[in-house]
């Protein structure tokens, strides 16, 4: 009960804080409205049975993975900078329980940003929705939230022996919007890539948005997401312990 | 002269190489070698997914495009860098004359986003299989180099913007997602609203890109002069513009003791 506590405390005031983050409360929630943009212009010139439908489901989940693999690789850098992680380590509870949170809250942002796109791709472009099936599609967008919010935790503490760990955040933009199915289906991508795009959670969360909103059976989908989830906070929670054994053994955690 | 000269050389050199000593080859690789490349694969596949225009469309818009990274957010640490390491102050406070001090800066920052460009058009090229004549590899360098110098000036406008604001990544990730959309790089210009296309015709990217494709088509360097001179005429205004709104803000920062305000 009290880690669910801390989880849920420390989940609201980082939320609060992305807020009222120019980067990642401002800049990160209209970064991807461009790509969103260019997206829904190419589709709508293009002569491909794809619609902007399907484009503009792409374009939101975009958005979604932006706010987390932009900000969440160097989350734990940051408290390194404010000098707050020796604190934090130091505290009661496990590390992770505060460090989750923090990508928690950057996946959050996310349901803005696909919200945005959403409704950006109503107004500007006409492309009316109708979800079919609402309550799996607020289920797919939870799972994808979390399961995001795993990824980007084990982002954060992977990525932390590094200094520029935001170079590496900002490296994953890309290739995930590619490989994952976003705007481009598997099937146009070289065979090698699906296994990769296999085991991120993207692929399936994505999946599971647009079969609930457009028909399909999105269970399968959303199962998978939330496993490949629960897999990546599992493995940040051993990788946190390492390198915070590591990092004190060598008395280098507040090293910047 | 001669003293001016200095201040645009070494002075620009090392301004820049004070850039890269916090920036490192641990940020520069991937963002300057890595990224366009997903970015033009990215935009590649959505043009293959959505039935538009061929790979080479999207190599050569993606490449020129991409050195807006570069010009943008390194001429916006131009004037952000010297506030984080409090040695703003020091610069604007001293007699140097200022053409060759900021346009000085402006020099490496050209090059690099040429640098840029020009590898993101070759390795996009040879991963997807696009083929370039050439005859077209020299007249491309120039239009690269054209289109850098065209974005420089606007990062020049960014950099003096940075003097008033503190987000400056914010601002040069928007101008980006701006030029992004309008210059044609992925649209073609034709596919945009009217008005889109005619603002297109103001934005640095939009000529040289048009160029880079005719070239690559087989047409020659005369073929294309007017969109370079077009290109070059964008970065001139911009680059004044940038100058005069520079000179504008040191000011005000003067007057009203903000230079300094992070």
């Amino acid at each position: 009960m009290s880690s669910i506590r801390v989880l849920a405390v420390c989940w609201l005031l980082q939320f609060k804080m992305i807020l009222r983050s120019p980067f990642d409360g401002i800049g990160n929630v209209i970064y991807p409205l461009f790509f969103a943009t260019v997206a829904f212009f190419v589709f709508r010139a293009g002569h491909s049975p794809r619609t902007l439908i399907y484009a503009s489901f792409g374009a939101a989940v975009m958005g979604m993975w932006s706010s987390v693999s932009t900000s969440a690789g160097s989350a734990m850098q940051r408290e390194r900078w404010w000098g707050t992680l020796e604190l934090l380590v130091a505290a009661p509870q496990h590390f992770a329980l505060v460090l989750l949170p923090a990508t928690l809250g950057l996946a959050t942002i996310g349901v803005y940003n696909l919200a945005a796109t959403l409704l950006w791709g109503r107004f500007l472009f006409g492309v009316h929705l109708t979800i079919t099936h609402p309550l799996l599609f607020a289920l797919a967008i939870l799972g994808t939230v979390l399961s995001f919010g795993g990824l980007g935790f084990l982002f954060a503490v992977s990525f932390v022996r590094y200094r520029f760990a935001w170079v590496l955040g900002n490296f994953f933009e890309y290739p995930v919007w590619l490989i994952c199915g976003f705007l481009v289906p598997l099937a146009l991508l070289p065979g090698w890539v699906s296994p990769i795009s296999w085991v991120l959670a993207p692929t399936w969360g994505m999946n599971a948005i647009r079969e609930s909103a457009l028909g399909g059976s999105p269970l399968p989908d959303l199962g998978a997401c939330l496993a490949l989830g629960l897999g990546y906070v599992t493995l940040g929670v051993l990788v946190t312990d390492r390198v915070l054994r590591a990092a004190r053994l060598r008395g280098s955690l507040s090293l910047t | 002269m001669i003293v001016a000269a200095r201040i645009f050389f070494v002075g620009g050199v090392t301004s820049f190489r004070a850039l890269f000593y916090w920036l490192t080859p641990w940020i520069y690789i991937p963002t300057m070698f890595i990224s366009p490349i997903f970015q033009i694969l990215l935009f590649a596949y959505i043009g293959r997914s959505a039935h538009l225009r061929s790979d080479e469309f999207y190599v050569i818009g993606n490449a020129l495009q991409y050195a807006s990274i570069p010009c943008l957010f390194a001429m916006a640490q131009m004037v952000g860098g010297e506030r984080f390491q409090e040695t703003l102050s020091a610069i604007l406070v001293s007699p140097a004359p200022r053409i060759p001090l900021f346009f000085g800066r402006s020099l490496p920052v050209v090059l690099n986003g040429a640098l840029t460009a020009a590898f993101a058009l070759v390795t996009g090229s040879l991963i997807l299989g696009v083929h370039l004549p050439a005859s077209s590899f020299a007249p491309l360098a120039l239009v690269i180099v054209v289109a850098a110098f065209a974005c420089t000036g606007l990062g020049l406008i960014n950099a003096a913007v940075s003097l008033r604001i503190r987000e400056n990544a914010v601002l040069s990730n928007v101008i980006f997602g701006f030029l992004l959309i309008f210059t044609g790089a992925n649209v073609p210009l034709d596919s945009l609203p009217g008005w889109m296309s005619t603002a297109a015709q103001g934005m640095p990217f939009t000529h040289a890109i048009k160029a880079a494709r005719e070239l690559a088509a087989g047409s020659s360097l005369g073929d294309v002069g007017g969109l370079i001179g077009a290109e070059v005429l964008v970065g001139v205004v911009y680059g004044l513009l940038g100058y005069g709104l520079l000179r504008f803000f040191e000011a005000q920062g003067r007057r009203h003791a903000t230079l300094e305000r992070s």
